[in-house]
């Protein structure tokens, strides 16, 4: 135990000197990112940015996925009210700017732990290794169970759960106690709570003149984590405990979920594929006319898998893998677009088996398909 | 020797298949059985259903006060609910049974609008109570006939595996007990004089209709909309352009248009209504390449697409990206008030920043003259009504439907409460909660 600390008590002085020469040559670093104003329902590399960022200074604590929805727009005009710029949600440059001084992002770390759908946290002083679990095993030194930040505790516990996983109990750097070695002022990055208080004095000026200082402080920590810390792969799965996860998701249009979406995708597939574009979107549009009608079941499976409506269900065409045209043309019509003209059904004069179907008032074809009231 | 061999092995082969076609059939037929199950089983639950509707609607007119309506309207309407599911379980979906459930849709929602009412105010009408008693009346019209038919399935063990073969089989016309039954029934359905369910049901119009009707101008050529087209899209040429005009089942006269986009070999296909030559709706088929521009700058093209088109005020109240492909919901705005009803979407490639998608069914149908709205309350008496636990994030003024297909003004909150954003409606005459909307979180992608 003993050995162990003092190993780390002389390692932390090497990370340390390490700090202060990389302080001296590191250029402040620059962002990541591109040169897009992001708004709210875009997705990408920048709002995984943009969200690890936020999250880091405290603003965001839900799940950095990669789309720009609600959780995250309320966190972008919260940090925008909170540092005194215009309030509009939007992330422009003036907004970049802003993050890029205030907070730091390591790409290569996000990025690996959104591919492997690994959970983790990126949150404000965390240092990395110890937001994998096992890693702080290895570097376990000095104890200072307490000194973990407030982000951890908003973390609902992640410290001491850690702590366990690691095996080594209360042994486990705070980021606390590697700020202290380094030398340099102590309250950056700021935590949310240092947020709440003093909002007024955080006029744009105001901010610039710690940032430097702050920035070059907290890249040598990338450094060292990316010096010490070859062996991530090996991390062992158990130990990642932390809270906030990260998973990479995508937009749904209100009212429907992604399954909903593809078993009409399916139905598309199985009834239009040979179609032209308009003919599948005009498919799908009859299954959403169909829900809203009286006459049809509400809901899109109660629709589809209502006996005798859809061959496509009658011959099992249906669980055929859609392709991504059929997916296309669902998402456009769930968003508003019907080229049927409101129609209810649909027949291949060709195959058509039903003499009723010819009593009903037409619209239009397309492609093979009559689309009829 | 070997001849013995030979046929001892045929003999095997042969008691093999037999044994395996043994196997097959009784499998088949325990599928057939299970699928008929199924359908016995909706058709026995719909006829029961039906009973307790007539039952329900028969005590709710027993009842002595009439502002105590309320519990039991309700129950009628979530009869009718069941009833509806039940008839999408039967095998009868491209046979003409659909005036009865157009009726058992009229009397849900009869009941759902007197339900939801306060009856202690607002008593029924002496319309209305004669409006239940029809509704008694033919109920149980419908309970007779569909007892008719579940006796003669009991007595003579029909099959509603046998409705369906008919109805697959192409013999015309058909002749099934069962079927003819229900033809019966809904028969009596369409015979029944018109109920007057007051108020409201107009909803039942297919808003082509209230397009068409909404619809101002002159009539246009064919040369004249493919003019529009061209104009409206900023098309570059309308070469080769193919125009049909739709038929007899759309409410309004449209042309369908499609013109051969040259650039990517592909095809803009829309529809323009003949009176006033409005474009209803424009689809580029073509495929998107890698997402090049931001969805902010496609927002940007959407917005000047709107302004040359002359959408004067809209206001872009959802933007998504699905893909490289930006999806934009813009709402008209009338005196800085939201009017969710006149809404256009936009689809615009983020390859190239064009317009992909147009869709303005909303708008064509909605769009006019409003009668002006009075505000009754404040912002700050609106939140009043507000769950204590919102955090209110966004307020706004908006005109929305209710939930009686009226218009109405409301405030319109966005806030939080935990992780999940809300849209909340206060009626701002009455203080009415009159919509609350969990709004879409994204989703995590369960599929690689």
């Amino acid at each position: 135990m003993n050995n162990s600390r003092i190993s780390a008590k002389k390692r932390l002085c090497i990370i340390s000197m390490f700090i202060y020469v990389t302080l001296t040559l590191l250029p402040i670093s620059t962002g990541a990112f591109s040169d897009q104003v992001i708004q709210r329902g875009a997705t990408g590399d920048d709002v995984v940015e943009l969200q690890a960022r936020l999250q880091y200074i405290g603003f965001y604590d839900e799940q950095i996925d990669g789309v720009f929805g609600w959780s995250t727009y309320w966190a972008v005009r919260n940090y925008q009210s909170e540092f005194g710029m215009d309030v509009d949600g939007l992330v422009g440059d003036q907004t970049k700017a802003m993050l890029e001084r205030s907070t730091q992002f390591d790409k290569e770390f996000v990025h690996k732990a959104l591919r492997e759908g690994r959970k983790f946290t990126h949150y404000g002083t965390t240092p990395l290794d110890i937001q994998k679990g096992p890693k702080g095993s290895r570097d376990s030194g000095e104890s200072e169970q307490d000194g973990g930040s407030p982000e951890q505790d908003q973390q609902g516990g992640t410290a001491p759960e850690q702590g366990q996983d690691s095996g080594t109990g209360q042994q486990q750097p705070s980021p606390g106690q590697q700020q202290s070695d380094t030398g340099q002022p102590q309250d950056q990055p700021p935590t949310p709570g240092t947020w709440e208080q003093p909002a007024p004095q955080e006029d744009q000026q105001g901010m610039e003149s710690p940032d430097p200082g702050q920035v070059t402080e907290q890249t040598p920590q990338q450094g060292e984590e990316e010096v010490e810390t070859p062996t991530d792969e090996t991390v062992d799965p158990e130990g990642e405990t932390n809270d906030a996860d990260i998973q990479s998701a995508i937009n749904v249009p209100q009212g429907f979920s992604d399954n909903d979406i593809r078993i009409m995708a399916q139905a598309v597939y199985g009834e239009a594929r040979g179609e032209p574009y308009v003919g599948q979107v005009a498919v799908a549009a009859v299954i959403l006319n169909r829900m809203q009608s009286p006459i049809f079941p509400n809901t899109a499976s109660g629709v589809i898998f209502e006996p005798r409506a859809f061959t496509a269900v009658a011959d099992g065409q249906i669980y055929l893998e859609p392709n991504e045209t059929a997916r296309k043309a669902v998402l456009d019509a769930i968003n508003g677009q019907d080229p049927s003209g409101n129609a209810l059904y649909y027949f291949n004069p060709d195959t058509a088996t039903s003499g009723w179907i010819w009593t009903r008032p037409q619209i239009k074809k397309i492609g093979k398909h009559i689309f009829c009231k | 020797m070997i001849r013995s061999v030979m046929i001892g092995i045929l003999t095997v082969a042969l008691v093999g298949t037999g044994f395996w076609g043994y196997k097959e059939h009784q499998e088949k037929n325990s599928i057939l059985i299970k699928s008929e199950n199924n359908y016995q089983r909706a058709f026995h639950e719909l006829t029961y259903h039906i009973d307790l509707l007539h039952d329900e609607i028969g005590s709710t007119l027993a009842m002595n006060s009439r502002d105590r309506l309320s519990p039991s309207l309700a129950e009628v309407w979530r009869i009718t609910a069941l009833a509806q599911n039940d008839l999408g379980q039967l095998p009868l979906a491209l046979m003409p049974f659909s005036k009865t459930e157009e009726y058992l849709y009229n009397i849900g929602s009869f009941s759902y609008r007197n339900a939801v009412r306060d009856l202690e105010n607002e008593p029924l009408t002496d319309e209305e109570y004669d409006t239940l008693v029809a509704l008694y009346e033919q109920s149980g019209e419908i309970q007779n006939e569909m007892r008719k038919v579940q006796s003669m399935v009991l007595n003579d063990n029909l099959r509603w595996m046998d409705v369906d073969l008919a109805l697959a089989s192409e013999d015309e016309p058909l002749d099934n007990a069962i079927v003819n039954g229900f033809k019966i029934v809904d028969e009596k359905v369409e015979g029944f004089a018109e109920v007057d369910f007051g108020a409201g049901s107009s909803e039942l119009a297919t808003n082509d209709e209230q397009i068409a009707a909404n619809l101002v101008g002159e009539e246009i050529s064919e040369k004249e909309a493919l003019e529009k087209a061209k104009v409206f899209f900023n098309l570059e040429n309308v070469n080769g352009a193919e125009v049909t005009e739709t038929g007899e089942g759309l409410a309004y006269e449209a042309y369908s248009i499609v013109i051969p986009d040259g650039k990517h070999d592909t095809n803009v296909v829309m529809d323009v209504t003949k009176k006033g030559g409005y474009p209803v709706w424009m689809l580029n088929e073509r495929d998107i390449a890698k997402q090049s521009i931001s969805l902010n700058e496609a927002f940007e093209n959407a917005q000047a697409f709107l302004e040359n088109n002359g959408f004067d005020s809209m206001k872009l109240v959802d933007s998504k990206q699905y893909d490289n492909i930006g999806v934009f919901n813009f709402v008209g705005l009338m005196d800085n008030v939201r009017v969710y009803a006149d809404s256009v979407v936009l689809e615009v490639a983020l390859d190239e920043g064009d317009i992909i998608g147009y869709e303005a069914f909303a708008y064509l149908d909605q769009h006019g003259e409003r009668e002006e709205f009075t505000q009754e309350l404040t912002v700050e008496e609106a939140q009043e009504f507000l769950n204590s636990n919102l955090e209110v994030m966004e307020h706004h003024l908006a005109v929305i439907e209710n939930q009686l297909g009226e218009e109405v003004l409301c405030h319109e909150f966005y806030g939080v409460i935990k992780n999940d954003t809300y849209r909340i409606f206060i009626n701002a005459e009455n203080g009415k909660e009159e919509k609350v909307e969990k709004l879409a979180n994204p989703e995590p992608k369960y599929r690689p």
